[in-house]
């Protein structure tokens, strides 16, 4: 028996050993190390004394950064709203999809993935640009019909190309495009657990379909939800590259200013505190909602 | 406690596709001699190699080649996207560079940050092939530390059959609706402030606080007006199609001019800034000597010739401008003309506490 568990903590070790270093290394090092510069002040070009200054932090609150910060939740909270919109019944769609159909359905969902991001970003441009794929094919159409017009006598006015790229819209059709897949996984998973007996239960006993969606499918598929919203809404909240790429005059997301700080403008303390601010709120964010969760269940109970 | 940021690797902005690779540059890159046993020395002591950090798509396609068969010196060189990169590469200590080309306001940067090498004037005759304007420059008097590789202007790149007239006023794109939604300014803080004062009447450099606001409110009114603010790739948002006047500099219309010719370039009436990319020796370069010979040769009228063939820069070099054709020497976008040279300026570096304000100012006007 003792020797079993000696051998088992040997496993143990040498299979945690690893990945357990490596978080060390590469993840907490760095990191307490960019929590450490947050605290500290640029000496000269090439110096940042930590001393424990919280004039980064105070610079942080002014309300031209916490508007930015507030702007950034607002795109993200959007993207996760209509992620969760599309993304729900693609999951239906796939739940109920036969084992060899849900295989290619699946990989349709992760297919996106073996492309860069960038790559993916770049792509979008060429689609929604003025002189880009859909213009072109609209353009096509509106001609056509123009030429219909013409002849019963009716011309039409020349194509007005739509505005599809540097602007909001574009941003968050961006994120939404980008962040689909990582809504859609965990509600089929959720949703690929649920018993179909409830639902069978639930029509034959008198439910319509939708009562039985909101009723019966909705609630057992919450914990799917709320991890689909927690990984859609954090990565959008410090999305980078999207309204960088995407976006038009008024776009610029919180991200975009922390990566200006660690570049152009050289005030690594400043862009440290924005970067963990954000992260302060993040953590703040998802304890009260665990708070509010238990206080739910508990009155529930 | 001091931290110094020699772990940390930026990713380049302008360049997001060399960004990708930055990691794995970052990882493989430690030291550029390393353990390698020393090769043969030349006759001044040196070994026959040189490190060049150097811009993508910067020398002629011989240069390299010709500097060997000239000298015996192998160039090994390797590549950087941005100002930024480069400085954070060396202000840790140098990992082996013999030459950089930082432009002049990283010059500056260097400078403050004392990484720069004071350059041996005597090892380096070919200086006398410079354009007078570039002999004495503000960033560097004297020339001690840097001589110029590459000069650029920055204007208005346009789109002609869409214009009314030549825009030659930075009123066109910063304080006009006549051209709305069709314009591109730069995202870059200082370029972006230090233009809009230009266009005030005042100077690029020490612009007083008031004037500042003054540029921001400016700008925050012409918003509405803007399709984007770039970074640096407006000359590919004016050849889609997707603006029709730009900021941006003359290199880089001169390049997508030779695709379309419905586009332009310009130098606005008020003036503008001249950026300068140069030749320098960082502290700690392990082969001074060779980097000196290597500088020298570059200052040559015919290697010079070679590169600007190539690369279709503005040359400060009369020995090379001689001999480069009148396709080049008379293109008015890559040599716009003198009395609107005169009202151009170099920019600096006025210190930390003035990029943080230009950017905060700027965050302001991509916020309002």
């Amino acid at each position: 028996m003792d020797e079993s568990w000696k051998r088992a903590r040997a496993v143990f070790a040498t299979l945690a050993g690893p990945p357990v270093v490596w978080l060390f290394a590469f993840f907490l090092i760095p990191l307490a190390i960019i929590w450490a510069y947050s605290f500290g002040e640029n000496q000269s070009l090439t110096h940042i004394a930590i001393n424990g200054t919280l004039s980064n932090y105070i610079h942080a609150i002014k309300p031209l950064y916490l508007g930015i910060i507030f702007k950034s939740f607002w795109f993200a909270a959007l993207t996760t709203a209509l992620c969760l919109v599309v993304g729900f019944p693609v999951a239906i769609a796939i739940t109920f999809a036969s084992e060899k159909t849900k295989i290619w359905l699946l990989l349709l969902i992760m297919l996106p993935f073996w492309t860069n991001l960038l790559i993916r970003t770049y792509a979008l441009m060429a689609v929604l640009r003025t002189e880009g794929y859909i213009n072109y094919s609209l353009a096509f159409l509106w001609n056509g019909l123009g030429h219909l017009a013409a002849l019963t006598g009716h011309p039409m006015a020349a194509f007005q190309p739509l505005e599809l790229l540097h602007n909001n819209f574009a941003v968050v059709f961006g994120l939404v495009y980008v962040q689909l897949p990582f809504m859609v996984l965990p509600l089929y998973a959720a949703l690929d657990r649920l018993d179909r007996s409830l639902l069978e239960a639930s029509l034959d006993l008198g439910a319509g379909h939708m009562t039985t969606f909101t009723r019966i499918v909705v609630p057992l598929a919450t914990p799917g939800i709320v991890s689909g919203v927690l990984v859609t809404l954090i990565p959008s909240i410090g999305a980078y590259l999207t309204p960088d790429l995407l976006g038009g005059p008024s776009s610029q997301m919180i991200a975009n200013v922390i990566e200006r700080q660690f570049k152009t403008a050289n005030d690594w303390p400043f862009g440290a505190a924005l970067s963990f601010l954000l992260m302060y709120m993040t953590f703040l964010a998802i304890a009260v909602q665990a708070v509010v969760a238990r206080g739910r269940r508990a009155r529930q109970a | 406690m001091t931290f110094t940021a020699s772990s940390s690797r930026r990713a380049s902005r302008r360049s997001l596709l060399a960004g990708l690779g930055a990691a794995a540059a970052g990882l493989s890159f430690t030291s550029l001699d390393g353990c390698a046993p020393k090769g043969k020395a030349g006759p001044n002591g040196e070994e026959l190699k040189l490190n060049l950090y150097n811009w993508d798509t910067y020398t002629g396609k011989t240069t390299l080649a010709d500097f060997k068969a000239a000298t015996g010196i192998q160039v090994k060189m390797s590549l950087f996207a941005t100002n930024d990169e480069l400085f954070a590469k060396l202000k840790a200590g140098n990992p082996g560079f013999d030459v950089i080309v930082p432009s002049n306001e990283y010059v500056t940067r260097f400078r403050i940050a004392d990484l720069l090498m004071e350059l041996d004037l005597a090892k380096i005759p070919n200086r006398v092939n410079l354009l007078p304007a570039f002999q004495n420059p503000p960033f560097d008097p004297g020339r001690h530390f840097s001589m110029p590789y590459t000069w650029l202007v920055l204007g208005i790149g346009y789109r002609k059959s869409k214009m009314q007239g030549v825009p030659d006023s930075w009123k066109w794109v910063m304080d006009s609706d006549r051209y709305r939604g069709r314009i591109g300014l730069f995202a870059e803080a200082d370029d972006l402030i230090e233009l809009g004062a230009k266009y005030l009447g005042h100077s690029v450099r020490n612009i007083p606080l008031p004037v500042i606001d003054q540029v921001a409110e400016m700008y925050i009114r012409q918003k509405p007006y803007v399709k984007i603010f770039h970074h640096d790739e407006g000359q590919d948002l004016l050849l889609s199609g997707e603006i029709d006047i730009v900021m941006e500099y003359n290199g880089d219309i001169a390049q997508v001019m030779t695709e379309d010719s419905d586009l332009d370039f310009v130098v606005p009436r008020e003036g503008s800034i001249i950026n300068s990319d140069c030749l320098c020796i960082p502290k700690g370069a392990p082969r001074p000597d060779n980097a000196h010979k290597f500088i020298n040769f570059l200052l040559d009228g015919k290697n010079g010739a070679e590169i600007y063939n190539t690369i279709k820069y503005p040359t400060p070099n009369a020995s090379a401008l001689a001999l480069m054709p009148a396709s080049y020497r008379e293109n008015p976008v890559i040599f716009p003309p003198a009395e609107v040279m005169a009202r151009c300026e170099y920019a600096d570096f006025e210190g930390l506490a003035r990029s943080h304000l230009y950017d905060e100012t700027v965050t302001r006007i991509f916020a309002a």
